[in-house]
């Protein structure tokens, strides 16, 4: 906080947060705005003397209802949470043992198989789709939700392992020495001591993943090709612009609905997932 | 309740050895302290036999058996941690009964067991809780009595009482005394602090760099410190260390630094007769040395100059300068003194101490 005079909290804190949380928040407004403003209003020109850009006197739900009928909107919601949440547990399992390996047990050549764990995640995904296309063609997986629910994974592990492994070096080691002491083999103190105490760590890393999964645009939209097995990110880019013609209102009506999963997530693990960014267990 | 031997016991970190050659016989029912200064391997050799850490060479036995390859688990032991090392989504109820339900013990000795250690250590009414619900000293009760309801043959203390303050620290000490003299459970406690291994231990492991540097009852330590280090490590304000050279004149025996001239009692200098005419180093404790009146002039005492005063209420302090070289006299609260006054401070002959100048052993 800042010390001193009224005014300069006021410029120093309270106006830069405002603005902060205005240009943060503005997006979503706009979304909804533009959600229910019927058409005629949305195509209105900028000089027309009844044009209000930031609110509507007509909302419509015109345009979520072409969304929900004329669109395969449902389907591609399913998919995208199927496909979303097999690879978030896939990429959880497998970040949550090498984490804990590679934190805690000494075996050659830990500390560079980690690094190379984490280079692979730097390896940026507009690269990787083009041997990824290649290996999907190979096993005969183009246009299912494997293809996608291997392929994300690729980038999910790395993650999921290299924030695991950071929130496991904070768990003091004693406490799996005590376990350990206690009676509990190693497997037993790392199921039952070390991942309930890491539960805000895991958390946080399984909300992250599901939502890089969620948002995720390019694997979706190079290795599916047909509209009812599409995620919501590429089904409305790709269905609902066709040629120059933008469907502006059902497009972010779109947008607006494939972000309330997320959002409900979110909430509902919002203080485990500060405590596991922010914070780490103290006894 | 056992024995705990340890024979030839090295570690070594790749280069590093941190346990050289440690011997250690342990009776059964015991509560043994390893002190030292940080680094010098009592935690090391603490680990070693509960497991944590594997052995270079040598042997430790628990009870009759060689526990060199058993893991943890099967040793019998029980360890308390400095950090408490609370399992923390755990209440203090499954905290303390972890390790009985990990060694399948039904659930009515469960629930009786841990009802009696919860007794013992007072945390009956906070058997619900959560360990981030509990204060400092709670928590370390909660892990003491996470050792207890096993009933291990050995009890392991990894510096229980360093995270705790002053005034609690003072309480717990007294507590886990009374634990181990009700319980009788052989014990093996690791320390950074004098005063705790004093007042904790039958007998106390003074280790240095890696190696046992006496091994004793606390007052044998007090009194006949086997060398420099010990002599200077146990007692607290720290022993007075002087180098003198000793010399034959007039038929007896005299210590002589920096101006400073002492007769040795004759009983002193029977044991001192190889070493005159080379260097060796004078120990005194400080409620050794006494005020004397002025005109005192003995051959057992000197003129110095106060520099400093510490009140203590139960004794006074005095940190003088003699010579070139700085001392501290205990004295009692009666002594009027002022800083920058001359005394003479008489020692008591024999409470004096010689260690070798090379081998720093005990002369």
């Amino acid at each position: 906080m800042i010390e001193g005079a009224r005014w300069r909290r006021w410029i120093f804190f309270n106006l830069p947060l405002v603005l902060f949380v205005v240009g943060l928040l503005f997006p979503f407004y706009w979304m909804m705005v533009t959600t229910v403003r019927p058409d005629a209003e949305l195509y209105r020109p900028w000089m027309a003397p009844n044009y209000t850009p930031f609110w509507t006197l007509h909302p419509t739900l015109d345009h979520i209802r072409y969304l929900l009928g004329e669109t395969l909107f449902g389907r591609w919601m399913l998919n995208t949470f199927f496909i979303s949440v097999l690879a978030t547990a896939i990429s959880l399992f497998c970040g949550l043992l090498a984490g804990y390996a590679l934190s805690r047990l000494k075996f050659p050549f830990a500390g560079s198989l980690g690094t190379g764990i984490f280079i692979t995640y730097l390896v940026p995904q507009t690269l990787l789709f083009i041997p990824l296309a290649d290996i999907i063609r190979n096993f005969r997986l183009g246009d299912t939700p494997w293809a996608l629910i291997l392929t994300y994974p690729t980038f999910l592990i790395p993650f999921c392992t290299w924030l695991l492994m950071g929130y496991f070096k904070a768990i003091p080691r004693e406490l799996e020495e005590c376990a350990r002491i206690d009676g509990a083999t190693r497997w037993q103190a790392m199921v039952y001591i070390i991942f309930p105490a890491a539960v805000p760590g895991i958390l946080s890393a399984g909300i992250f993943a599901f939502t890089l999964s969620w948002n995720e645009f390019i694997y979706a939209l190079v290795f599916l090709s047909s509209p009812e097995q599409k995620t919501v990110s590429v089904g409305i880019t790709s269905e609902l612009v066709r040629g120059d013609v933008f469907y502006w209102g059902s497009l972010m009506a779109g947008a607006l609905l494939g972000s309330v999963p997320v959002a409900i997530i979110y909430s509902f693990f919002v203080e485990y997932y500060v405590a596991g960014i922010t914070g780490s267990v103290k006894g | 309740m056992a024995p705990v031997i340890i024979r030839n016991l090295n570690k070594k970190f790749d280069e590093f050895h941190a346990v050289k050659n440690v011997n250690l016989e342990i009776r059964d029912k015991e509560f043994v302290v390893l002190v030292g200064p940080s680094g010098c391997g009592k935690t090391t050799t603490l680990r070693i036999v509960a497991g944590l850490e594997s052995i270079t060479s040598g042997e430790i036995l628990i009870g009759e058996r060689v526990v060199n390859a058993l893991p943890p688990m099967d040793r019998d032991i029980a360890m308390v941690f400095q950090n408490y090392a609370l399992y923390p989504h755990m209440s203090v109820y499954d905290n303390m009964a972890f390790g009985l339900k990990m060694r399948g013990f039904d659930r009515a000795e469960i629930v009786k067991r841990v009802q009696v250690a919860a007794e013992i250590l007072g945390i009956q009414d906070h058997l619900g809780r959560k360990p981030r619900q509990l204060s400092g000293g709670q928590r370390q009760r909660v892990a003491l009595g996470r050792a207890i309801v096993r009933h291990p043959q050995v009890f392991l203390f990894d510096e229980p009482l360093s995270n705790l303050d002053a005034k609690l620290r003072v309480q717990m000490r007294v507590e886990i005394k009374k634990i181990h003299d009700r319980l009788g459970t052989t014990a093996v406690y690791v320390t950074h602090d004098q005063v705790e291994a004093m007042t904790l231990g039958d007998r106390v492991v003074v280790m240095k760099d890696g190696v046992v540097q006496q091994i004793g009852e606390p007052l044998e330590l007090y009194n006949e410190p086997a060398n420099r280090f010990v002599a200077g490590f146990i007692g607290s304000p720290a022993m007075n260390f002087a180098t003198v050279a000793l010399a034959d004149a007039e038929g007896a025996l005299w210590a002589h630094h920096e101006g400073i001239h002492i007769k040795l009692p004759d009983r002193v200098a029977r044991q001192l007769r190889q070493h005159v005419g080379k260097n060796v180093t004078l120990g005194i404790r400080p409620e050794d040395l006494r005020v004397a009146s002025g005109g005192d002039t003995s051959d057992l005492s000197f003129d110095a100059m106060i520099e400093v005063i510490e009140k203590l209420g139960s004794q006074i302090l005095l940190d003088v300068k003699a010579g070139p070289s700085t001392m501290v006299a205990a004295v009692e609260p009666s002594v009027q003194a002022k800083v920058h006054d001359r005394v003479r401070l008489a020692l008591n002959p024999n409470r004096l101490h010689f260690f070798d100048d090379v081998s720093q052993a005990a002369i």
